[in-house]
């Protein structure tokens, strides 16, 4: 393997401020409070920050293919650089990436490039706030809708799981993927959420809840959706050369993916039997020498339970159209299991950090400190992030 | 809420209000005769810039569907049909869409379907119904 930019880079630090629906605090002090968290677990001071990259960036109306819906994008590069006097050689902060992994990215192409040392990446959102705040979650101009969009809106659909309905019922007209396979993924979240404090839903959820609970747009039902939150997640990345001075123990980039391989829409996704998650899985696994074989913990996407459906074939643990036997019955995919998946909670039962809380718990299992919840020996974890046209992975490892 | 119209301009227009004459029109290419959608000031298979809108026969088949349940706006009536239509001119050439006159349990996957409009504003929104046999 030909020397990568991903050698050259290390997670320094870690921060998450409190997640929950019901959170007093605004979105801008949990920025901050993610952030200086964040700086200090590096063993930094904000004056040694010297890039920011947030995705995606302070944006209340969608033009491109991401999302700007109220709350989810919270405040951008420049508000959290000036509310902590940072003077960074390089920010940036946007939504026209592959996914929400492109800051992480970014920030390790600044690191591997020499324009930066330590560039804080963080993910705001303030979903729950925003939600109950705002009384139309969809504001179409008067004037009518334009870009992207106006494919959609003007035919009610309005949301993630109408969107992503598509590509489910297409997943299993073609291979025959079940409810109740869909099912075991939201059960497994629900069983690792209860053991993880900061999840907002950590009661017992069964396959009788699953099944009997409210369609939201067929064949997605209530509990194959994500739950909006507030919280922050941030990280720091670092040239490797701080790795010594990292006040917890620093995290390598063993490598990343970000490959978009179909048109950049929603609607006129070729294969909806898959999404982006097939060309970045591939670009991640031609940068590396690792194979999935190699990986302990897997934190992939799960803003709905299909989606990770396609992160376990787009970054080949599974076979094309096999995703759904190889989660069944939920044993595979436990702590205790071959390929432990969304650890923390994932955004089913933890609620919606938007893959910043998986990449969070990577972290945190790769360390051991994931407590009630850590598997034994981590070493190498992948994160996923993304849906449709946008997709984004890393494959992190303990060992230097 | 109302469900939402496009804002018609000279790049869409084409599409958005060909209904006023009962026509589905996309843009194709003069060069090669790809159909481009959505629509492009250039043919993505052969780069050429001649490229205008052509009425297409209206009528497809159903590549995938949802049958949505939750009003997410005020005022939305549910259950609707949410169904990707490939349209018979050419592979891969599709319309995200609604499918009427028909029940929500009744569609299916690869079920032929032909064009009627929708008027809304200044748009002439097309949207499917089972093709007549």
């Amino acid at each position: 393997m030909t020397e990568r930019f991903e050698d050259a880079c290390i997670i320094s630090g870690i921060g998450q401020s409190e997640v929950g629906r019901r959170i007093t605090k605004g979105v801008m002090a949990l920025t901050l409070d993610a952030a200086l968290e964040a700086i200090a677990d590096a063993g930094l001071r904000p004056a040694d920050i010297d890039g920011v990259v947030s995705w995606p960036g302070a944006v209340s109306r969608a033009e491109g293919l991401a999302p700007a819906s109220p709350g989810s994008s919270g405040p951008g590069p420049h508000a959290v650089i000036d509310a902590l006097r940072l003077n960074p050689t390089w920010h940036y902060g946007g939504p026209e990436t592959p996914g929400m992994f492109a800051s992480v990215i970014h920030a390790c192409m600044a690191v591997a490039s020499g324009m930066c040392r330590h560039v804080l990446v963080y993910r705001a959102l303030n979903e729950a706030t925003a939600w109950r705040t705002v009384s139309e979650r969809v504001s179409a101009d008067a004037g009518g809708v334009t870009g992207p969009m106006q494919w959609m809106l003007p035919f009610g659909a309005f949301s993630g799981p109408t969107w992503m309905g598509l590509y489910a019922r297409r997943h299993m007209h073609e291979f025959g993927t079940t409810r109740e396979q869909l099912a075991a993924i939201a059960l497994n979240a629900r069983r690792n959420a209860m053991r993880n404090p900061k999840a907002v839903f950590r009661d017992e959820l069964t396959m009788d809840d699953y099944l009997s609970s409210k369609m939201i747009s067929d064949p997605l039902c209530l509990y194959d959706c994500d739950i909006a939150v507030d919280g922050v997640t941030a990280v720091v990345v670092s040239t490797r050369d701080h790795a010594p001075d990292v006040a917890g123990s620093p995290i390598h980039f063993e490598a990343v993916g970000s490959a978009l391989g179909g048109r950049a829409s929603w609607d006129q996704w070729e294969d909806m039997t898959q999404t982006a998650a097939t060309s970045a899985g591939a670009h991640l696994w031609s940068r590396t020498d690792l194979k999935p074989a190699d990986v302990d913990v897997a934190n992939l996407y799960d803003g709905f339970t299909i989606l990770t459906l396609f992160w376990l074939e787009g970054m080949g643990f599974c076979g094309k159209g096999e995703s759904g036997p190889f989660v069944e019955g939920g044993q595979r995919i436990a702590l205790d299991g071959e390929l432990p998946l969304a650890t923390s909670g994932g955004q089913l039962s933890a609620g919606r950090l938007h893959a910043f809380g998986h990449l969070y718990e990577a972290c945190l299992q790769l360390r051991g400190q994931a407590d009630d919840r850590q598997v034994e020996g981590a070493k190498v974890a992948a994160v996923s992030a993304g849906a449709g046209p946008l997709a984004s992975c890393l494959l992190l490892r303990s060992d230097s | 809420m109302p469900l939402p119209v496009p804002q018609i301009t000279d790049d869409n227009a084409a599409f958005w209000t060909g209904g006023r004459d009962g026509e589905l029109r996309i843009i194709r290419c003069t060069s090669c005769g790809y159909y481009v959608h959505p629509p492009s000031p250039r043919c993505p298979e052969c780069l050429s810039d001649a490229v205008e809108p052509s009425a297409v026969s209206g009528r497809g088949h159903v590549y995938t569907l949802t049958i949505n349940r939750q009003a997410w706006v005020p005022g939305l009536k549910v259950p609707f049909v949410l169904a990707i239509v490939e349209l018979d001119e050419q592979p891969g050439l599709r319309l995200l869409t609604n499918i009427v006159e028909c029940a929500p349990e009744d569609v299916a996957i690869g079920m032929p379907v032909e064009v009627t409009f929708v008027e809304r504003g200044d748009a002439f929104i097309p949207v499917f119904r089972p093709a007549a046999s």
